[in-house]
């Protein structure tokens, strides 16, 4: 009875629809018969100049407007996450290095402290300190990239060079410290590898003197540019709830309002003690998040600033067992890197070899909300977006 | 020896269209990567020949050599057609640009253009909108989506600069009451005023859409590389991308020509009638003429050097909601300012110092928003950090 009832009803639907349907076609007979509009399918990518590297979009565009945006992945897949398991775990770092290959000395950090966890080792202060301005150096390098790629994105191609000339000086302390420019492999399970060469401390604080001029410089050529401005202000647009909800961390929450950086909210090695300010701005927008950017600069030169003159002589490796074999635990260790939290979570089974190790790398959590950000923009909008996010695809794809 | 006028016409002609591209290739493609160069601190070509002078020949040499590619799917004829229909128009309109007063040659007054046309502006106006199926010919037929979405934004983007440009040169007609581009510069000989200045507003909305027209930054769109890869020249290469090369910086050097003819007195020296000034009467008027394009072209750079790219939807509104509206107020007030002093220029003079004291006024107060806007996002950021 109650079935038959249903059933009618949904015949009485459908011939309510057929109705409509037919007045609605009787209403306007031929739309879309002169210009059939059609929905065009752009493939944006993964050979694309601004695409940061092999990143895919499908898009699905009317003129320019982007009606959706599929990110496609993948394409520089390694398994990283796997070559974990075969390897010890120092044999792990350089893998590390590979993963966000414009900030390897953040991705270092993180594995190692996600081991020193399980192992319970406590960092010499030194070694904290040194591993604190290796991160804030990188932090700089990997902004300084993300300035001037983004820019030549939106078509200024000058603040490229600019930038390019002080992360080539960061590079070269790198090289000076470490040996290597990119991928550094330039961090321990308990501590570092090497001690600072003479001069470098000078050679670094004189830099970060000179650093806040240079920043000068580019925000001169873009904070109140009003072309700059025009394309960034209101562009991308995510309220702090809805960046909780995606997961999304780094420049684009502290861009939406919230004060969230792992270096206040869980702070590692040494970073409680020193004085530094997390920005933030309110609006969310791309232009928000450039200068959430700009200002997290100034605050990495002055936290080197810090960490410099307190360094002291002393250990730079902590007590660490011959042969790694930490105890059957679980743990989880994050930091903030240049992209946002970077975690790894490692699960122990008592061999030299961890068991799993997943990693929660940013660039690939924040791409999540490319789709959401870039619907209803257009494709010029949409390559500020790539770069906004600041996404590195080593890191995206592992 | 004496040479007849005809042959100095077709002389000109050769000469025209054999130094204008050579002009491009080794005075402003090199002029322009080595001033980038040191707008960003870097170099700049400097291998090829000294200090770089030969990088056009190297440039030629591997654009000539190169396979020459059309799409499989390409319309063909198009395809092959769209590069010439970029680069003839835009030689075709240097036809009408004087460089000079006329110099004698032997027995012979030669002026330094091929045809003084009493329509010449509409003729370069009309000559130069024919460019604008090259590209988007180009991107059609190309047979690639980025190269349409280039092909339509340009589209879109050169006819509607075309308006602009167009209402702009009309408040200048009004005073020239002459389209040919010679009687423009006697005009302003005779006037003993440079029509930059009672037509600065008219000045200011030529070039910004003069830019727009040829494609350059801030409104670079149709070749946005970093959107639409290539834009309409994705599909190009070898000659036909030279052509391409060739057609949007020719148009550059109209665009300038244009400028200096028509505001800045082309070959006209400066200060004509000051006494301190004379001896600039020492340097020929064609050098005087050129100097003046070339101050355009590096501003074309300079341009390049400086600013991000507008999007497709803020450039259409800067053109239709802003440039169009002023350039039609423009040409009202300019014609009340000729009307009220009929037979004399005392209106345009003071036309003149009206505009100019207007634009000193927007200067300043441009710089004071910015100042106050920098204050303000100062205030809101964090705290000072000690430099």
């Amino acid at each position: 009875m109650s079935d038959e009832k249903i059933s009618q009803a949904e015949k009485d639907e459908a011939a309510d629809l057929a109705e409509r349907a037919k007045t609605a076609a009787a209403a306007a007979p031929e739309a879309h018969t002169l210009f059939d509009v059609q929905e065009m399918e752009l493939n944006f990518g993964p050979q694309h100049p601004s695409t940061h590297g092999v990143l895919r979009l499908v898009l699905k565009v009317d003129g320019e407007k982007i009606l959706e945006a599929k990110p496609d992945m993948g394409y520089l897949h390694r398994g990283t996450e796997k070559l974990f398991e075969t390897e010890t775990y120092p044999m792990g770092i350089p893998h590390t290095d590979r993963m966000d290959y414009v900030a390897a000395a953040t991705n270092n950090h993180a594995f190692c402290l996600a081991v020193e966890k399980l192992l319970g080792v406590e960092i010499p202060r030194r070694a904290q300190l040194i591993r604190v301005i290796l991160d804030e150096l990188q932090r700089l390098s990997s902004h300084l990239v993300w300035l001037g790629t983004s820019g030549i994105d939106l078509g200024a191609v000058t603040p490229f060079w600019y930038a390019f000339r002080e992360r080539e000086q960061i590079l070269d302390f790198f090289e000076e410290y470490c040996g290597a420019r990119l991928t550094l492999n330039c961090m321990r399970i308990g501590g570092l590898p090497f001690d600072l060469t003479a001069g470098w401390t000078e050679r670094v604080s004189e830099f970060i003197s000179d650093l806040p001029a240079r920043i000068d410089d580019y925000e001169q050529l873009l904070t109140d540019n009003r072309i700059w401005k025009k394309r960034t202000v209101g562009v991308g647009v995510i309220s702090a709830e809805e960046c909780v909800e995606w997961g999304l961390t780094g420049p684009i929450i502290r861009g939406s309002g919230l004060a969230w950086d792992l270096r206040r909210a869980q702070p590692y090695e040494c970073y409680e003690e020193l004085d530094f300010v997390v920005p933030t701005r309110e609006n969310g927008d791309t232009y928000d998040r450039y200068i959430v950017r700009v200002q997290e600069m100034r605050q990495s030169a002055k936290i080197i600033r810090q960490c410099l003159s307190k360094l002291e002589p002393g250990d730079i490796r902590g007590k660490v067992p011959r042969v790694i074999k930490p105890p059957a635990e679980e743990v989880y260790a994050s930091i903030e890197s240049p992209k946002g939290e970077l975690g790894f979570y490692c699960v122990s089974n008592g061999t030299n070899k961890p068991y799993r190790m997943h990693v929660r790398p940013p660039s690939f959590i924040n791409l999540q909300a490319l789709p959401r950000l870039a619907k209803g923009h257009l494709v010029s909008d949409l390559v500020a977006l790539i770069g906004t996010i600041d996404i590195v695809l080593g890191e995206v794809d592992r | 020896m004496n040479l007849s006028a005809e042959f100095w016409t077709y002389a000109k002609v050769v000469l025209l269209v054999a130094t204008v591209p050579a002009i491009v290739g080794f005075v402003i493609v090199l002029a322009e990567r080595r001033i980038m160069g040191f707008m960003q601190v870097r170099l700049g070509p400097n291998r090829v020949g000294p200090e770089g002078t030969l990088q056009g020949l190297a440039d030629l040499v591997k654009l000539v050599t190169k396979e020459d590619i059309t799409p499989a799917k390409a319309e063909k004829a198009v395809h092959f057609l769209a590069p010439v229909l970029a680069v003839i128009p835009a030689l075709t309109a240097l036809a009408v640009i004087p460089f000079g007063p006329p110099v004698k040659i032997g027995k012979v007054m030669v002026p330094l253009w091929v045809a003084d046309v009493n329509i010449g502006l509409l003729f370069l106006l009309a000559i130069t909108s024919i460019g604008v199926y090259g590209i988007i010919l180009g991107g059609w037929s190309s047979n690639n989506k980025y190269s349409l979405l280039g092909g339509l934004r340009s589209a879109a983007q050169l006819v509607s600069y075309e308006v602009p440009m167009g209402l702009a040169l009309v408040s200048v007609l009004l005073m020239t009451r002459s389209l040919s581009l010679v009687e423009i510069v006697r005009r302003q000989e005779s006037m003993e005023l440079w029509f930059i200045f009672p037509g600065l507003v008219a000045f200011f909305i030529y070039f910004v859409s003069g830019v727009a027209e040829t494609n350059r930054n801030p409104f670079d769109l149709p070749e946005a590389e970093s959107e639409l890869v290539s834009g309409f020249n994705t599909e190009y290469s070898g000659v036909k991308f030279a052509f391409f090369f060739l057609g949007e910086y020719t148009a550059m050097i109209i665009i300038s020509c244009v400028a200096v003819t028509v505001f800045l007195g082309g070959w006209l020296q400066p200060f004509p009638n000051v006494a301190a000034f004379q001896f600039l009467g020492i340097v020929p008027p064609a050098v005087w003429f050129f100097a003046k394009v070339g101050a355009f072209i590096f501003c074309y750079i300079w341009f390049r050097s400086t600013f991000p790219r507008y999007r497709f939807d803020q450039l259409m509104a800067l053109g239709w909601k802003w440039l169009i509206p002023m350039a039609l107020t423009n040409i009202v007030i300019t014609a009340f300012a000729i009307l009220l002093t009929p037979h004399r220029t005392t209106g345009l003079v003071w036309l003149a110092w009206i505009f100019g004291a207007l634009f000193v006024a927007m200067y300043l107060l441009s710089k004071l928003r910015q100042k106050l806007a920098r204050r303000e996002r100062l205030a809101a950021e964090p705290h000072p950090v000690e430099g």
